[in-house]
C-alpha cells in the first residue's frame, strides 16, 4: 500500500463501558478506503459493540473517531447513515408485510413533488440494485414470500442503497448457501473496486481469509493483533482470537455400536418432506446435509411432532410409536436442539437454572402439586454448569446477560438433562465462537460414546465431515443419497445435495 | 464480570420494589395531606374497597404474564353473581334452611367462574382466536345475560345472613379482603413455586419455545383462564353479599380496566412473562389511596379518572426507561 493509502475511519483511543464494566478498551484501528478489512474474534470480544459505535447506536465512554481525517461523533443511527456508514445488521431487520422495494426505501422513500410516494422510481431503482446482486427478486414482492437467502439479499440492497463509503458486514454468510456466498463475494469484490470500503466480521475463517484484506483480532475488548491476510494461516488466526495453542478440532470418531435404536419409515409431511426413510444406531452421529430449505429442519421438527405427518412411522428400540407433540418425543426420550436459538431455543428472560430445567422439569417435582424442588434443580444446573464449561457469573443470571457461545451450551443443556437416547441437534454450533466450538464437539462425541444417538443437522460441511459417521444429503425434502466412511468428503456431499459436480458449478 | 452481577441485581431489585417504593411515598404524602387518611377505619375502608377489582386483578395477572389478557372479568362477575343468588334464592324456596342456600348460591356460582373461564380459555386454546377478541365477545355476551335474567335491574337475595357475610372482618380484617390476603399468599406460591408458575412464565415470555421445551402451551392457558374466572367469581360473591344483591347493570362495571391497571402498576409487563401477585396487589392499592385522597380533597368525582389515567400511562412510562 505504500504511502499512498488513505485513511478513511481512525479510532483513537476508544473505550466502552456499559454499568462501569469496560468492553472496549483503547481501541486504535485505522480502516483504509477501498479495503475489505475482516474483524473476528471470539464471541463477546467486543465486535460488535464496537460496530455499533460505528454505526451510532452506542457511543463511546472514551475516545474518538476520525472519518475522513476529521473529528465526527456519531450520536445516532441517523448520523451515521449521513456520513455514509451502513450496516448489515446480523438479524433480519425487514417488515414482512412491505414489498421489497418498500423496504429497501424504507425511511429514505423517493417522493414526488406532491409528496406523494414516487413507487416507479424506487422499483428501478430497486431493479438495479437487484440486478447488479445478481438475484432474482422481483422488487415487489412482499418480505414474506422471500426464503431465508432472498431476505439476507434484500438487507444489502437496503444497505448499498444509501450510497456507502463504509459497509459493516455482521456475519453475513450465516444463512446463505455456497453459490450465495460466491455472488456475494464477487459483489464485495467488486463494490471494493469501485472504492466502497468494507468491514466483514465473521466466524468463518476460511471466508475471511478468502475475501479481506487485512484482520484484525479483538479479544476481550482489546486489539490483540492486525495482519495482511496473506502473512496469517487459518490456525494462526483462531490461535490469535483464543489466545492459545489450539488442539485438533474434532475429537476421534468412536464406532457405534451395531444395534438400531431409532428409524424413521417412509416420512412425508404434505409438501416439505417426501417419503423420508433412515436408521440410527446406538452411539451414532448421523449427520443430514443439505442447502439451505432442504427439509432438514422440518425433519427434525417432523420427527418430534410440531410439524403434522401426513404418512410415515418412526420406532424407537423397534417398538413403533407415535409422536404427536413435543411431550410425546420428550417421553419417548427424543429431544430437539433447535437451530433458532433466540426464536425457540432459550428464553433469555429466564435464568440459567430454569432454562436447563425446562424441559425435564417434571423430574424436579413433588407432590401432586408440582413444587419445584429449588435445590435438586440447581445441583443439576450446576453439574450442566461444569460439564459443559458455561461462563456465568451465577446460575441465577438471566440468559440475555451471556454470550452467545454460553447461551448455546445452555441450550445444548437443555436439551441433555431429560437424558434422551436420542439427540436431534439441529445447527449445534450456528454463531458460537472458534472455542466453544470445539468444546460442542467434544461434548457431542462423549455423549455418543455413552450411547446417545445423535442426528446431527449443520450447513457447515467441514463439522458434518469431522464429526459424522454416516451423511445422509438432503434435497427439496427428499434423501438424495447416504455417504459413510471415507466417502464423506465435501465433493460428493455437494453433489448429492445440489445435483451437479463441484468443478461445473462457480468457485 | 462481577461488578456487572452486582449492578445487575441492584437494577433487578429495584425493578422489583418499585411499586412498593411507589406506594410507601403515596402514603407518606396522603397522611401529609389528609388528617383522617392514617385513621384505622379509613384504611380497612380503603383495603375493602380496592379488595374487589383487586381480587380480580390477582387473576388477571397471571393471564397478563401467560401473554393475554381477560376483557371480560367485569361481566363474568355481575353473571356468575346474578346466578349464585338466583340459586340462593331457590334453595331458600325449597329447602328453607338458609345456610345451605347460601353455601348452594356460593358454590353455584364459583362453579359458574370456573366453566365461564374455561370457555375464554376453550376458545382461545382450541378456536385459536386472540384472547383480546374472545372476552371482548364474551364480556357482551355475560353482561347481556345478566341484563336479560335481571330485567336489567337489581337481582335481590332472601337470605338475611348472606348480606351479613360479606361485611363481616376476621381480626379486624373486613372478609374480602382476607380473601385477597389468602389469594395473593397462595397465587405467590404458585406462581414462583410450581411447575405450572414456571410453565406460565415460560408461556409468556416467548410460546415457540415453550412448545419446543415440550410444554403443553394450550393446556397452561386454559388453566390460566379458568383460574382467572375462579378468582373473578370469588369477587363477586363478595361483592354481591355486601349488598346482598346484584344490581345487573353496575356490578363489575369497568373492573376489566382496574383490574389491567393494578397489573401495570405493579409492574407486570402488558408483554408478558414475568410479573409478581403482590406488585398487582401494590397497584390495586396505589389506585384505591389515589380515589380516597382525591376523595378527601374535594376533587370533583368527574375528575378521578384523568388522574387515575395518567398514573397508568406515568407507571408505565417509568418502567419502560427502565428496560
Amino acid at each position: 500500500m505504500g504511502d499512498s493509502y488513505e485513511c478513511l475511519l481512525k479510532t483513537i483511543d476508544i473505550g466502552k463501558e456499559f454499568s462501569s464494566v469496560p468492553v472496549l478498551t483503547n481501541i486504535n484501528i485505522e480502516i483504509v478506503r477501498g479495503e475489505i478489512l475482516g474483524i473476528i474474534g471470539e464471541n463477546g470480544a467486543g465486535k460488535s459493540t464496537l460496530m455499533k459505535i460505528f454505526s451510532g447506536i452506542y457511543t463511546p465512554t472514551s475516545g474518538a473517531i476520525q472519518f475522513e481525517g476529521k473529528k465526527v461523533a456519531i450520536p445516532d443511527p441517523l448520523s451515521a447513515k449521513n456520513l455514509g456508514i451502513s450496516i448489515l445488521p446480523q438479524e433480519f431487520n425487514l417488515v414482512k408485510d412491505l414489498t421489497v422495494y418498500d423496504n429497501i426505501f424504507l425511511g429514505s422513500e423517493i417522493r414526488k413533488k406532491s409528496g406523494l410516494l414516487d413507487k416507479k422510481r424506487m422499483m428501478e431503482r430497486t431493479t438495479e440494485l437487484l440486478r447488479a446482486l445478481e438475484v432474482e427478486i422481483e422488487p415487489d414482492e412482499k418480505i414474506e414470500n422471500l426464503s431465508t437467502a432472498q431476505k439476507q439479499m434484500v438487507e444489502i440492497c437496503k444497505a448499498l442503497a444509501i450510497d456507502a463509503k463504509l459497509l459493516i458486514m455482521d456475519e453475513p454468510t450465516t444463512v446463505l448457501t455456497r453459490y450465495e456466498i460466491d455472488i456475494l463475494f464477487d459483489l464485495m469484490r467488486r463494490l471494493k473496486e469501485q472504492g466502497t470500503t468494507i468491514i466483514y466480521i465473521s466466524h468463518k475463517l476460511k471466508e475471511v481469509r478468502a475475501i479481506c484484506n487485512r484482520v484484525v483480532v479483538l479479544r476481550d475488548g482489546e486489539v490483540v493483533f492486525m495482519e495482511m491476510i496473506e502473512k496469517i494461516s487459518e490456525l494462526e488466526m483462531a490461535q490469535r482470537m483464543v489466545g492459545r495453542e489450539l488442539n485438533q478440532v474434532f475429537p476421534e470418531k468412536k464406532a457405534p455400536a451395531p444395534e438400531i435404536v431409532f428409524e424413521v419409515k417412509d416420512l412425508s409431511v404434505r409438501g416439505t418432506l417426501h417419503d423420508v426413510s433412515f436408521q440410527l444406531h446406538k452411539g451414532e452421529i448421523l449427520g443430514f446435509a443439505g442447502l439451505v430449505d432442504a427439509g432438514r429442519t422440518e425433519l427434525g421438527e417432523a420427527i418430534i411432532g410440531i410439524r403434522k405427518r401426513s404418512s410415515g412411522q418412526i420406532f424407537m428400540n423397534g417398538e413403533e410409536i407415535d409422536i404427536r407433540r413435543p411431550e410425546d418425543a420428550v417421553e419417548h426420550g427424543i429431544d430437539y436442539l433447535s437451530e433458532d436459538r433466540q426464536g425457540s431455543g432459550i428464553l433469555t428472560s429466564f435464568s440459567v437454572t430454569q432454562n436447563i430445567t425446562l424441559i425435564s422439569l417434571f423430574s424436579y417435582c413433588a407432590s401432586f402439586l408440582k413444587f419445584i424442588l429449588r435445590k435438586k434443580e440447581d445441583e443439576a444446573a450446576l453439574r450442566h454448569k461444569e460439564r459443559f464449561n458455561i461462563k456465568t457469573p451465577s446460575l441465577n443470571v438471566r440468559l440475555e446477560y451471556l454470550s452467545g457461545g454460553n447461551q448455546q451450551k445452555v441450550s445444548l443443556a437443555k436439551s441433555i438433562d431429560p437424558a434422551p437416547k436420542v439427540l436431534i441437534a439441529n445447527e449445534p454450533t450456528r454463531g458460537v465462537d472458534v472455542a466453544a466450538k470445539h468444546e460442542i464437539y467434544r461434548f457431542i462425541n462423549s455423549l455418543t460414546a455413552s450411547g446417545l444417538s445423535c442426528i446431527f443437522i449443520s450447513s457447515e460441511q467441514e463439522e458434518i465431515i469431522g464429526m459424522c459417521h454416516r451423511v445422509i444429503v438432503m434435497k427439496e425434502g427428499r434423501i438424495m443419497g447416504t455417504v459413510q466412511g471415507q466417502e464423506i468428503n465435501e465433493e460428493q456431499i455437494m453433489f448429492l445435495a445440489t445435483g451437479v459436480r463441484e468443478g461445473a458449478s462457480r468457485t | 464480570m462481577n461488578k456487572n452481577v452486582i449492578a445487575f441485581f441492584r437494577r433487578f431489585q429495584y425493578e422489583k420494589i418499585a411499586p412498593f417504593v411507589a406506594l410507601l411515598v403515596l402514603f407518606v404524602a396522603s397522611s401529609v395531606l389528609s388528617p383522617y387518611f392514617l385513621q384505622a377505619k379509613n384504611l380497612l375502608n380503603i383495603l375493602r374497597q380496592v379488595s374487589y377489582s383487586g381480587t380480580i386483578a390477582l387473576g388477571m395477572t397471571f393471564v397478563i404474564i401467560s401473554g393475554g389478557i381477560d376483557l371480560s372479568v367485569g361481566s363474568l362477575a355481575a353473571f356468575n353473581a346474578s346466578m349464585g343468588i338466583l340459586f340462593l334464592n331457590y334453595l331458600m324456596n325449597k329447602l328453607g334452611n338458609e345456610y345451605l342456600a347460601m353455601a348452594g348460591g356460593i358454590v353455584t356460582a364459583l362453579l359458574l367462574g370456573v366453566l365461564s373461564g374455561a370457555l375464554n380459555g376453550f376458545m382461545i386454546t382450541r378456536g385459536k382466536i386472540a384472547p383480546f377478541i374472545v372476552t371482548l365477545g364474551t364480556m357482551a355476551i355475560f353482561r347481556s345475560l345478566a341484563l336479560f335474567i335481571g330485567s336489567a335491574g337489581e337481582i335481590r337475595s332472601v337470605s338475611v345472613h348472606y348480606g351479613n357475610f360479606g361485611m363481616e372482618s376476621i381480626l379486624f380484617v373486613p372478609v374480602p379482603v382476607f380473601a385477597m390476603i389468602i389469594l395473593t399468599v397462595v397465587l405467590t406460591l404458585v406462581l414462583n413455586s410450581t411447575r405450572y408458575g414456571r410453565y406460565l412464565c415460560a408461556v409468556g415470555s416467548n410460546v415457540r419455545v415453550a412448545i419446543f421445551s415440550a410444554i403443553n402451551v394450550n393446556r397452561i392457558k386454559f388453566i390460566t383462564y379458568t383460574l382467572c374466572g375462579f378468582i373473578v367469581s370469588v369477587s363477586a360473591v363478595m361483592l354481591s353479599s355486601r349488598f346482598n344483591a346484584v344490581s345487573t347493570s353496575n356490578l363489575g362495571m369497568g373492573f376489566e380496566l382496574d383490574a389491567i391497571a393494578a397489573v401495570i402498576i405493579g409492574g407486570t409487563p402488558l408483554t408478558g412473562g414475568r410479573g409478581t401477585v403482590w406488585g398487582t396487589v401494590m397497584g390495586a392499592i396505589i389506585l384505591g389511596i389515589i380515589n380516597n385522597m382525591l376523595n378527601m380533597l374535594g376533587v370533583s368525582p368527574y375528575l378521578q379518572g384523568t388522574v387515575k389515567g395518567l398514573v397508568i400511562i406515568g407507571a408505565v412510562y417509568i418502567q419502560s426507561q427502565k428496560a
